[in-house]
């Protein structure tokens, strides 16, 4: 299955190589890892997807709280959540296509964010699937090439235990 | 008042209560050794190697329960300690590795001596520290030692750049530390304890696995109550040897690739499974699938990452293991008033037909010496009163099987990592803290050879460590797997050119004794035991001679290879098959 899991951190040099460590010295899957300050500049917020059976995610749980920097650690699995990720992505259609990649962009409440004489860059955040959608119909258009963040993840504040 | 960064670490070790240190000087740390000269309250002790000072100081700490300090220099200096602290972190022993750096405006320019030993260590240590502001040292190092020996212990590295060894700054010791991010539960949770107890009060054979918690915790004596009061037989591990009494009747030895018969017999029988301080380490469990089918478990230890890690547990306990055998005991203790020697008479004796079937054993021979023999010859000889540190492969396993340890703290083994090399410089760490004591590494002649520079340290400081090699120029464990199931292909475990150890011995201002047979193994014993020096004992071995019993890799631990074929028909055997 997979997992999100949020983990809160000191913010301390080394902290990440420690988690990354983690995930690659014991052979857990890392789908992504974004990370970045919190309301206290002292404490870091990392999300971090990752796959595997029930006891191998409890082993990643456990193995996170072990680590000497790890304040916190959230398997959103359990929990209401809502979830983003964002997409920076560089187009550069044909004539014929341009007034359609902005339509499409508008339709998923994408921003052009630049633009040249031959291409957009659009900007798009949203859940996985949104994004996925939107990915795949921009690639008829012209993609250049795309970045996309790494998902974050927040508990919602009414949350209950799935 | 201002004082020198070298000033403060040192003193900040004072403060921790360090009277020894086993390091080796170089560049960057001139500052430091400079401060340590003469210095009336730390003794450093001069390895001949930096992996040689880690091992002793892993030794000391296992020795002592106490934290072993070791002081080595940047690059080369650090990197030879990644292999005793991996050591210590795969068998929980607190020790604190403090390594130079350069200086902190040459970091990441390739400097020389430069090693990024933070990121080097950063897998096999609990926790390690780049100091790069003189006003953190001192409380880096209080929190150091706090990580190192509390919760689960580990080893953990300082790495301290040149400069910051010699800027000044006031040293200000902290008297409390806090880290909010590690909190080890030390309590364990009292339903659980109680749905324990009342599993072992409905359990008719249940048994005890005590594994190195038992002593890093030292909880022997709450082990030893409980075992008594419900009569339980225990099984130690490798790692729990000498946490409860091996002489004791409810001892049934080490469990899993070369335990005793009777403690896997036992293991695969039981209903219930009581584990205190262990992992289910895989020389432990043989084939997790087949791994006591009929028990459940209840997993007792304060790291909640070794619970369910291998096996599935019906009761997890996390928390020091004293803290909760000690309430475990006073459940018992107060709930219902059972007959504790009747209910366990049918189990107890059955275990005792396991142990007249299959005790440990091997064949005397009068023309050549068994290692067995020697191990055996080495107990009788100290009467037991002695610390064993052993080296890696046969000699670790027979210094296992046929030493007997009746207190926690005197059986010194690399066990998770497994490494050759350890037992000599573990030994001269037991033999400082501990002066009086005799201590002996049981040794081979492969292993004995990864650490053989540190003769030189032992005699400089008049250490009387006693080295018991059993000498069979091989590397045996190897040979024993390349006989049984490599078809007999040697390849590579003959080690030719094995140097004549009486001389190595002799020529380090050692004494160096031999035994070619087994009549002379008594004097030659006798005779290092007598001398207050140290001493090499050359015993010249059957080659031959294997580790039995032997479970082979992969495959149930009931499944063993004995030295030669079961005389009676085995029932049970057939019976969990």
């Amino acid at each position: 299955m997979r997992h999100t899991i949020s983990v809160l951190v000191e913010n301390k040099f080394g902290v990440l190589s420690r988690v990354a460590g983690l995930f690659s010295g014991r052979g857990y899957n890392i789908e992504s890892l974004s990370v970045g300050e919190t309301l206290d500049p002292k404490i870091s917020a990392m999300t971090i997807v990752t796959t595997g059976e029930e006891q191998v995610i409890e082993q990643i749980t456990k193995q996170l709280n072990k680590l000497i920097d790890v304040i916190k650690v959230q398997d959103l699995f359990e929990v209401d959540h809502v979830e983003r990720e964002m997409v920076l992505m560089k187009v550069s259609p044909r004539q014929e296509h341009k007034a359609e990649v902005l339509r499409l962009a508008e339709i998923f409440r994408g921003r052009v964010v630049d633009s040249s004489p031959k291409t957009y860059t659009i900007e798009i955040t949203g859940d996985e699937k949104k994004l996925e959608a939107f990915i795949e119909l921009m690639k008829p258009m012209g993609v250049k090439e795309f970045v996309r963040s790494g998902k974050i993840a927040i508990a919602r504040e009414m949350s209950k235990n799935k | 008042m201002k004082v020198s960064g070298s000033e403060i670490l040192i003193e900040s070790l004072k403060k921790e209560g360090v009277k020894h240190i086993f390091g080796y000087p170089g560049g960057v740390v001139l500052n430091i050794f400079d401060y340590l000269y003469g210095d009336k309250d730390i003794k450093l002790f001069l390895t001949r190697h930096e992996q040689g000072a880690t091992h002793a100081a892993d030794g000391y700490a296992r020795s002592t329960g106490h934290v072993g300090v070791a002081l080595v220099t940047s690059g080369p200096g650090a990197t030879n300690t990644v292999t005793g602290l991996a050591t210590a972190a795969m068998d929980s022993i607190p020790i604190v590795v403090i390594t130079g750096q350069v200086a902190t405006s040459l970091i990441g320019n390739d400097a020389f001596q430069e090693a990024d030993i933070v990121g080097i260590t950063r897998p096999c240590t609990k926790y390690n520290y780049l100091v790069k502001d003189v006003h953190d040292l001192a409380y880096i190092v209080k929190e150091a030692f706090y990580i190192a020996s509390s919760g689960r212990p580990g080893p953990v590295v300082i790495d301290l750049p040149k400069d910051v060894t010699a800027v000044q700054a006031k040293f200000n010791w902290p008297e409390k530390i806090d880290v909010r991010s590690y909190n080890p539960t030390m309590e364990g949770n009292r339903w659980m304890i109680e749905k324990a107890a009342r599993k072992i009060e409905k359990s008719r054979k249940p048994i005890i696995i005590a594994g190195g918690g038992v002593i890093g915790s030292g909880a022997s004596p709450e082990l030893l109550e409980l075992a008594e009061f419900t009569r339980i037989p225990v099984t130690t591990t490798l790692m729990g040897i000498g946490g409860f009494p091996s002489t004791h009747a409810l001892s049934l030895g080490m469990p899993g690739m070369h335990g005793t018969y009777y403690a896997n017999m036992s293991i695969q029988d039981s209903d219930l499974i009581i584990a205190v301080g262990m992992r289910f380490d895989d020389r432990v469990t043989g084939k997790l699938d087949a791994f006591a089918p009929n028990a459940e478990i209840i997993h007792i230890d304060i790291d909640p990452t070794s619970i369910r890690k291998n096996v599935d547990v019906a009761i997890p306990i996390v928390g020091d293991c004293k803290k909760v055998l000690a309430v475990l005991n006073q459940v018992l203790k107060e709930g219902e008033m059972l007959q504790w020697a009747e209910i366990r008479k049918a189990w107890l004796k059955q275990i005792d037909e396991w142990k007249k079937l299959r005790p440990l054993s091997y064949t005397f021979d009068e023309n050549v010496i068994k290692p067995q023999y020697v191990v055996e010859r080495l107990y009788a000889l100290t009467g037991g009163d002695a610390i064993i540190t052993t080296e890696v492969g046969q000699n670790q396993m027979w210094a296992a099987q046929f030493f007997k340890y009746d207190k926690p703290r005197t059986f010194l083994s690399s066990g998770g990592l497994g490494t050759m090399g350890y037992g000599f410089p573990a030994a001269i760490g037991a033999q400082v803290a501990h002066p009086d004591k005799t201590v002996i590494d049981i040794a081979g002649d492969g292993s004995i050879q990864m650490n053989i520079q540190e003769l030189a340290t032992a005699v400089l400081y008049e250490l009387p460590v006693k080295v018991a090699i059993l000498n069979n120029q091989y590397l045996g464990m190897v040979r024993q797997w390349q006989e049984l199931f490599y078809g007999e292909r040697y390849s590579h475990s003959h080690l030719k050119g094995v140097p004549d150890f009486v001389k190595v011995a002799e020529a380090y201002g050692a004494v160096g004794l031999r035994a070619t047979k087994p009549s002379e193994v008594d004097a030659v014993i006798k005779e290092a035991l007598k001398i207050k020096k140290t001493v090499f004992m050359d015993f010249v071995i059957d080659w031959k001679e294997k580790v039995y019993p032997m479970v082979p890799a992969g495959a149930p631990i009931d499944q063993m290879l004995f030295e030669e074929a079961p005389k009676k028909e085995d029932k049970k055997l057939k019976a969990v098959k």
